[in-house]
Order: structure tokens, then C-alpha cells, then sequence
């Protein structure tokens, strides 16, 4: 009973001390639950087979990813509760000469973890189910559903999950908290107080070399990341020696610049001698002295949440942003054509299949009973025809040489997909694309996979002459024209060459006319219909009764279904993992940061006898703690700008445009989290150096 | 010579009604301008809560105390910080030294809370330094020296802004013997050659034969006054061992 006081009175007391503690757990508590309860959200959302398909795709990976996240918080809480108890060493020194055993001492901490821990699931789920209410407006924006039906929703589920994984982690804390107290020695607690700490000085031209080194190979990796060229050429090999290299020198860039920054600003007579500058300076630099690895990986984690954030917000918006552009008609039909019989053995075509295959696309509809007059209108059909003489080899002409020095991993022996311009014409004109016209001995390219495109720029701007069908052509354009032939979520089409009709002399039964493409759209005039028609192209029962009918198909509502519910899922991890990173290392930070708020009362006491005034006490309070949560962003940020510039590029199929919108939401996810942790950190400071007057 | 601190029937009492303590209890007392003032007492006699007042880290219940005519009791916020780094020197038992700066930056941050000019502060740091003879540890830091040094640069911290009144707080308490004369010599000498006044708490009956005068407090009073006048120190020491025996067991740590 005495012992269950002596918690609560603890708590009670040093509620200051904890208060970043509870925000976290808070926090962590609260995302938790909103991250868990989201599908409880989707079921309410009035959506189609292929869109719940996805949504239960996503919550199985976000379940996934809850039990990475679990994982970090949990490394987090241990962290955070190993610093509040050695901030206590002094408290259990005064039980333990007073004869309490180490027992009773871990029992007082027990009992503190399961006060504390249900409090914070308490106020955290709280906080969680009204978040959650704000994150089911989002979610039903993402998978663009009506919100008509607006209720409130409370996902039991995701509470009994919130709580065990919780309940383990708080679990996890006490048993470290019991094997830090039993390694307790009374006399080390006893004079843990009075340490002095050691300046270790370091060499100024050790440090200067060594910001000279690790900039260079900042600068290195800097360039290999944004320049384009290097960025498409980089292997997974290639991609972890860049990333160990960019850790390691923000390692050192952290190591050096404590010393570093010292000097330089100590030979500045004029501001260093000014007012208390030379003190916050000097705490500044004796702790990220002894905090480089925790710098380290601090802004590493930063630069991480940057990046996921804006590029998973922004995928989403350039996604639906495609859409329109890429997904034009209602629906496109795809047919292998002409597989010739050699052919069979190797890939294990049917008879059937094989039979089938010489059949056209109408044809095909024909056999498995589907009207086309009744549901189809606009027709467009296209054919896709190779010649094995034509490769990227031939099409890159003499440039082949350098292509292959630089893009040695490119597959340069598939052969180039060729069509006619007028039927290109024809379905271009139903995309809303360019058409256009050739001379008898020209050729053009066409396509929209911008990386792809610019190397083939670099043959056509060389004028490169191609032979096909035995005509050689030239090209008409020194630049790939945009434009695509196959419907799809994203820029994929990395370049179809383009010509003249005249130039195909291939029958229509030849195997060098390998697909056929039909472009349509719906015989309907409103979403009703155009539903129903899409389920009929959709319904598998057509080709259950003909296996061997080989026709595939995308059709306009699949891919926004789809590309909508990729979109949702990327964001919704995205923003998960980006805004639990965000939290863990300003949480770290912040710590770090209190940690030291007992030798910081002494110091700011100190200055404050011998004359400081309370508001030159405050800003170099907020001076240093300002500067030490901005050192790890600034450098992060720096990252990011080329961070984000690599995802640009990896994520250029997804479209760009969206880029800007997307890092300025994450500036205010940055902003309202980060500067959170700032702020509570500065007040809690500020109070802790307050003067105690009696 | 003028009075630098005026005293005037100063009380301050802790605690509530039901339960009063008077930590002081009506004390009045001048110093004059280069004096040497010790201030011995038991513990709990109150004389650390005297320096406390007079220091403004706490405040009088009621009372009066001028410093060079002005009434401190009556400051408040900025005035009484600016009062507290310019009329006002601090040496602390256990030397407050900044274990992050040097000594010459401890010393010279002294000079930069009150905004000096920086062109000035080298120049006035190795002068007070060669004062206490502090000029070879300027460069280490605390944990480097000895804690005669320590509480060497402290001291040179608290003169180096010409303050009116030095206050010392047990200012050997942490020392050993041989460091806690040499201190004492030094302070000798700032107040004779350059005219410091030195106020100064302790229970140690040596330290306080340094001093030109010593005031003895018991329970909140004044109990004793003692001056040194032409005396060798040794006679002036064993005058206030005499007082402090007359004061009873309470000071007995003080041999």
C-alpha cells in the first residue's frame, strides 16, 4: 500500500519530467489505433468487388506494417524509460540507504509502467477514435466514395490490438526496468550527481579534414542520385554502397561539425564573447559531442519521413492525375496473334490457343457470344508487328556503343515493336493524342516512359537510319513524339516506332504480326449502363466456356480502381510509417535534450547569480535547444532535396507533377509534429530552469 | 570612507502562522567601503539566508538593505539582475564554474552578460588573472585544475566586473588546507591593494581571521561583533575562537 503511494506521488511529481513520455505514448497510442481502425472505416464505403479487393489488400499490409511500427515504438518506450530512470538514480539512492530492497524499488517502478501505461492507452485511444473519425473522411476521399453515410465509427478490433501490442510493450519496459534497477550499485548512484563531465577537445584540422572527406562523398552520392544518367544506371549493389556511404559520411559530418563549428566560431572574437553565446555554443557542442550517433541516426530517419511522405502523398495525386490522360476509352482489347506452331512446346499453348490465335478480335467476341454492335461503338483497331532484324540495337545505330557502356543491364535484343501510321491515327485520334504524317522513307517513335524516351532522343537526334521489312527509313524527328498505344495507369510505353503503311508487307497470318489491339467505348450515356457493360466484358464465366479464346482486356474502371486503391495504400503506409519516424526521432531528441535538465538547472543557475537576466536565460535556452533539434533537420532536408529528386525518378511512371503539393504537405506534417516536440521541449526546459524561490 | 551596504533591522521568517520560523530576526549592520567582513554562525543560525537577501536570491520579509544608497529590497525583474552583475561579485563554496567553458571563458562570460565591448574583455581578463595569479590554467577547463584554481578563477569572475561588493559563501568549504590559505591570501590582497570589499559567510574560525571584522549571528541575531584593528592574525584568531566558545557547543565544528 505504502509502496502503490510512493508511485502515484512519484507520478505525481515528476509529471514535468514525463510529460514527453505521455505525448509520445500518446501519439504513438492514437496513430496506432487510427492506422488499425481503417478498415472498419472502408466497410461503410459503398465500393466495388475490385476496390474492396484492394481495401483488404491494404489493411492486411498495414497490419503488416503495424507490427514493424510496433517495433520501433517499442525500441522507443525502452529508450525513453531507461532515461527517465536514470534521471531517478538519486530517488532510489535515498530508498535504498533507507534499507528499501531492490525488490520493492522495481515494484514501485512496476506499479508506475501499469499507472502510467493505462493512462496513456486510455487518452490515446481517446484521442485515436476522434482522429479516426477525421481519418474516415480521408479515407473515403481516397477511394473517392461519397461520405453521405457519415457515422461514427469505433473499430473494436483495432482497440483489443492497440491494447495487446501495447500491454507487451509496457510489459517489455518493466522487465527492463526490474534488470536496470537489480544492476544498480548504491554508491554509483550516489555520485552520479556530481560527475563533472570532460570536454574532449578534438583536433580542428583532424575535424576539418575530415568535413572536407565527408563532404566530398556527400557531394558524390549527392551527384549519383539526381543526375539522370547515373540514377538509371545504379544496381541494387550499387544503390546500398550509395546509401552505406551517405550514412557513414553523415556520420562524420555530424562528428566533425562539433568541432568543427566550435573553432570557427571561437576565432570570431566579436560573436563569440557576445552576451552568453559563448556558453550556448559550448553546450551545444558538448552535446552533439556525445551524441553523433543518435544525430546520425536521427537525421537519417528524417530524411527517410521526408522522402515517404512526399513521394507516397504524391503518388496518389499524379496517379489520379494520369488517369485522365492515360486511360482515354472505355475499354482496350488485347489479342496474341499468329502463334506459330514451333512455338508450342516451348510455352504450352493449346491447340486451341494456338488455333485461336489466328482468329481477329471480332471474331473472337463472336465466338464467346458477346455482342459487339450492342455494346461497343468507336472501334479502333491497331496491330502490333516485329521484325527480328529490328532491335534496340538497330534503332540506336552507331550510338550502341556508349548506350551499352552506360546502360549495360538493358536488354538490347528484344525486337522493336512496330505499327502502321494509319492506325496509329486512328486509335491516337481516340486517345486524344498527336496524329501525324510520314514521307514513304521515313519513321518516327512514339512514347512516354520519359527515361526511356531520352535515350532514344539521343539516336534519333543522330539521325539514325533503320531497315525494315528490307526498306530503310529515316527518322522524321529528332525527338520521340508523345503517345501511346496501350491503356494503363502509368507512362509505361518506352517507344513504338511508327511506319508508313507501305513499309508492312507482312500477311495477316504471319507470326511478325504479333497483337492486335481494339480500342472502344461503351455504348452508353451514363454510369448505369456503362457499369453494366463492363460487367459483361468482365464476367470470367465467357471464359470458363472457351479456355482456349485468348483475349485480354483493360478497360477504364479497372484501371481507376485499381491505380485508386494502389494510390490509397501507398499513402496510407506511407503516412503511417512517415509520421511514427517523425515521432520517434523528435521523441529521441527531445529526450536527449531533457536528459540533461538537471545539469542545466545548475548551469542556467549559475549564470542567473552571477547576473544573467531571465530573458537573456530564455533565449539561449531557446537558442540551444532550437539549434540542436534544427542541426539534424537541416542536414536531413539537404538529403531530401536529392532524396527526392532520385524518387522523382523512380516514381516517374507514376507522373511528377504533383511533387511541390506533396513536400509542402509534408513541411506541415514536419512543422505541427517536429515543432511540437520543439516547443514542449523548450516550455519543459524553461521550467526546469526556472528560479526557485522559496 | 563610504558605506557600500547599509543594513536596516532586517527579519525574514519561514513557514506559516501555526508554525513560524524566524531565520532572521532583526539584524542591522554597516560595511564600509574596502572592508574584509566575515559573517560566522552555526548552521541554521541563518547566515547563508542573510547572504541570500542580500544577494537578492531571496527577500526579506522586512527590513531594508542599501547597497551604495540604493534600497535593493525595493528592485525588481530587470533592475534586479542588472544590479546583481554590476554592483554584486559571487564566490560559492563549491566554485559554480561552467564545466563546459575554460577558464578564461568562465571568466570573461562575466564581462559579456553585462555587454562589453568584446575588444575590452582580453585585456581585462589577463589583468585579473595576474591579480590571482591564475594566468597558466586560463585555457583548461574545470575539471583540469586543482580547486584552489577553481575557486581562484571564480573569485577572479566575481571581481572582474568591479563589482561594489564581493560576497563569498563558505568560499573554503571545499577546500583543503594549504588551497584555503592561499585563497584567503589572495583575497587579502584584492582588498588591500585594490580596495575590494569582501563579504564573507563561514563557520571556520581560521578562514574568519582573514577578515578585518567578524560578526557572529546566533538564531537569527546578532550575537558578537569582533574587529581585527592592529592585531597580528594569530591573536585576532584566538579572539574569535574565545567568541565562538562563548557562543557555545553550536560552533564547536568550527575548530
Amino acid at each position: 500500500m505504502m509502496l502503490c503511494k510512493l508511485s502515484l506521488k512519484n507520478i505525481k511529481k515528476s509529471f514535468k519530467d514525463y510529460t514527453i513520455y505521455f505525448f509520445t505514448l500518446i501519439l504513438g497510442v492514437a496513430i496506432f489505433y487510427v492506422f488499425n481502425a481503417i478498415d472498419s472505416q472502408t466497410v461503410l464505403l459503398e465500393t466495388k468487388q475490385s476496390t474492396y479487393d484492394i481495401i483488404k489488400m491494404m489493411t492486411q499490409t498495414l497490419s503488416a506494417v503495424s507490427i514493424f511500427v510496433s517495433f520501433i515504438l517499442g525500441f522507443l518506450i525502452i529508450y525513453a524509460s531507461r532515461f527517465l530512470i536514470k534521471r531517478r538514480n538519486k530517488e532510489f539512492a535515498i530508498y535504498m540507504t533507507l534499507g528499501m530492497g531492490k525488490r520493492k524499488i522495481s515494484t514501485i517502478l512496476f506499479i508506475e509502467t501499469i499507472v502510467i501505461g493505462l493512462l496513456s492507452l486510455g487518452v490515446g485511444l481517446g484521442i485515436g477514435v476522434i482522429l479516426s473519425q477525421l481519418m474516415s473522411l480521408l479515407v473515403a476521399n481516397m477511394f473517392e466514395a461519397d461520405m453521405t453515410n457519415f457515422a461514427f465509427t469505433f473499430s473494436k478490433a483495432a482497440l483489443i490490438k492497440t491494447i495487446i501490442y501495447f500491454g507487451i510493450m509496457y510489459l517489455l519496459v518493466m522487465v527492463f526496468n526490474t534488470i536496470q534497477v537489480s544492476r544498480c550499485k548504491l554508491i554509483d548512484l550516489i555520485n552520479s550527481s556530481k560527475k563533472s563531465e570532460k570536454v574532449k577537445m578534438k583536433n580542428p584540422i583532424i575535424c576539418a579534414l575530415i568535413f572536407i572527406v565527408a563532404s566530398i562523398i556527400l557531394g558524390y552520392c549527392y551527384y549519383i542520385v539526381s543526375v539522370p544518367d547515373g540514377a538509371s544506371t545504379l544496381t541494387l549493389k550499387k544503390m546500398t554502397v550509395i546509401i552505406g556511404l551517405g550514412a557513414l559520411s553523415t556520420f562524420l559530418i555530424f562528428w566533425s561539425l562539433s568541432g568543427l563549428i566550435l573553432k570557427i566560431v571561437q576565432s570570431i572574437h566579436k560573436v563569440y564573447y557576445k552576451g552568453l553565446n559563448s556558453f550556448i555554443l559550448r553546450q551545444i557542442s558538448s552535446k552533439v559531442n556525445t551524441t553523433v550517433f543518435s544525430m546520425t541516426i536521427i537525421c537519417l530517419m528524417l530524411f527517410v519521413t521526408i522522402c515517404v511522405l512526399s513521394s507516397s502523398l504524391s503518388i496518389k495525386n499524379s496517379m489520379t492525375a494520369n488517369l485522365k490522360e492515360l486511360a482515354p476509352a472505355d475499354i482496350e482489347l488485347m489479342k496474341k496473334r499468329n502463334i506459330p506452331k514451333e512455338l508450342q512446346a516451348d510455352y504450352g499453348y493449346t491447340d486451341g490457343q494456338i488455333e485461336s490465335s489466328y482468329q481477329t478480335i471480332k471474331e473472337s467476341l463472336k465466338e464467346l457470344r458477346i455482342d459487339e454492335d450492342k455494346y461497343l461503338k468507336d472501334q479502333a483497331t491497331i496491330h502490333v508487328y516485329t521484325d527480328e532484324t529490328v532491335t534496340y540495337v538497330t534503332t540506336q545505330g552507331d550510338n550502341i556503343d556508349s548506350m551499352k557502356k552506360r546502360y549495360p543491364y538493358l536488354d538490347y535484343t528484344s525486337p522493336e515493336i512496330i505499327v502502321k501510321l494509319s492506325e496509329y491515327n486512328k486509335i491516337a485520334k481516340m486517345f486524344g493524342n498527336d496524329t501525324f504524317t510520314l514521307e514513304e522513307d521515313q519513321y518516327m517513335i512514339i512514347g512516354d516512359y520519359e527515361s526511356m524516351t531520352t535515350l532514344r532522343d539521343e539516336a534519333l537526334a543522330l539521325n539514325t537510319p533503320v531497315t525494315i521489312y528490307g526498306k530503310t527509313l529515316t527518322p522524321k524527328y529528332k525527338k520521340v513524339k508523345k503517345g501511346f498505344i496501350e491503356m494503363s495507369s502509368n507512362h509505361i510505353t518506352d517507344g513504338v516506332i511508327v511506319v508508313p503503311d507501305s513499309v508492312v508487307t507482312v500477311s495477316d497470318d504471319s507470326p511478325q504480326m504479333e497483337y492486335e489491339y481494339m480500342v472502344a467505348n461503351y455504348k452508353a450515356n451514363d454510369d448505369k449502363t456503362r457499369e453494366e457493360i463492363e460487367a459483361v466484358f468482365t464476367d470470367t464465366t465467357y471464359e470458363e466456356a472457351h479456355p482456349d479464346v485468348t483475349l485480354e482486356g483493360t478497360s477504364k474502371i479497372a484501371i481507376y480502381d485499381a491505380s485508386v486503391g494502389l494510390g490509397a495504400m501507398i499513402t496510407f503506409i506511407g503516412l503511417y510509417l512517415g509520421i511514427i519516424f517523425l515521432i520517434s526521432s523528435a521523441a529521441i531528441l527531445a529526450l536527449k535534450e531533457l536528459s540533461e535538465s538537471v545539469d542545466n538547472y545548475t548551469r542556467y543557475n549559475m549564470l542567473r547569480k552571477i547576473g544573467a537576466t531571465d530573458k537573456q536565460l530564455n533565449r539561449a535556452l531557446f537558442k540551444q535547444i532550437a539549434i540542436f533539434f534544427l542541426f539534424p533537420l537541416v542536414l536531413a532536408v539537404i538529403h531530401s532535396i536529392f532524396g527526392i529528386q532520385f524518387c522523382i525518378f523512380l516514381l516517374e511512371t507514376f507522373g511528377k507533377e504533383q511533387m511541390l503539393a506533396s513536400v509542402f504537405m509534408t513541411m506541415i506534417f514536419l512543422i505541427i509534429i517536429y515543432g511540437g516536440y520543439f516547443l514542449i521541449t523548450y516550455y519543459c526546459s524553461k521550467s526546469i530552469i526556472k528560479e526557485k524561490r522559496v | 570612507m563610504s558605506q557600500i551596504l547599509k543594513i536596516e533591522n532586517i527579519e525574514k521568517y519561514y513557514g506559516n502562522r501555526s508554525n513560524l520560523t524566524k531565520a532572521i530576526d532583526g539584524i542591522s549592520f554597516d560595511v564600509e567601503e574596502g572592508e574584509f567582513v566575515a559573517i560566522m554562525g552555526a548552521s541554521g543560525s541563518g547566515k547563508t539566508t542573510l547572504l541570500n537577501c542580500i544577494s537578492t536570491i531571496d527577500r526579506v520579509t522586512s527590513g531594508h538593505i542599501f547597497v551604495a544608497g540604493e534600497d535593493i529590497t525595493k528592485l525588481k525583474g530587470n533592475k534586479l539582475n542588472k544590479y546583481r552583475s554590476h554592483e554584486l561579485g559571487f564566490i560559492f563554496q563549491d566554485f559554480n564554474l561552467l564545466d563546459t567553458l575554460t577558464a578564461y571563458e568562465n571568466i570573461a562570460l562575466a564581462l559579456s552578460i553585462q555587454n562589453t565591448k568584446v575588444g575590452d574583455i582580453g585585456k581585462r581578463v589577463n589583468e585579473v588573472a595576474r591579480k590571482l595569479d591564475i594566468q597558466d590554467v586560463l585555457q583548461k577547463y574545470p575539471y583540469e585544475m586543482s580547486g584552489g584554481q577553481r575557486q581562484r578563477v571564480a573569485s577572479a569572475r566575481a571581481i572582474i566586473t568591479n563589482p561594489k561588493l564581493v560576497l563569498a559563501d563558505e568560499p573554503t568549504g571545499a577546500l583543503d588546507s594549504k588551497s584555503a590559505k592561499m585563497l584567503l591570501e589572495s583575497f587579502n590582497h584584492l582588498n588591500k591593494e585594490f580596495k575590494t570589499t569582501i563579504l564573507m559567510v563561514t563557520h571556520d574560525a581560521f578562514t574568519a581571521s582573514y577578515a578585518s571584522r567578524v560578526i557572529f549571528i546566533k538564531d537569527g541575531k546578532i550575537f558578537n561583533e569582533i574587529r581585527k584593528g592592529n592585531q597580528k592574525r594569530k591573536e585576532f584568531f584566538d579572539k574569535i575562537i574565545d567568541v565562538v566558545t562563548l557562543l557555545g557547543g553550536d560552533l564547536n565544528d568550527a575548530l
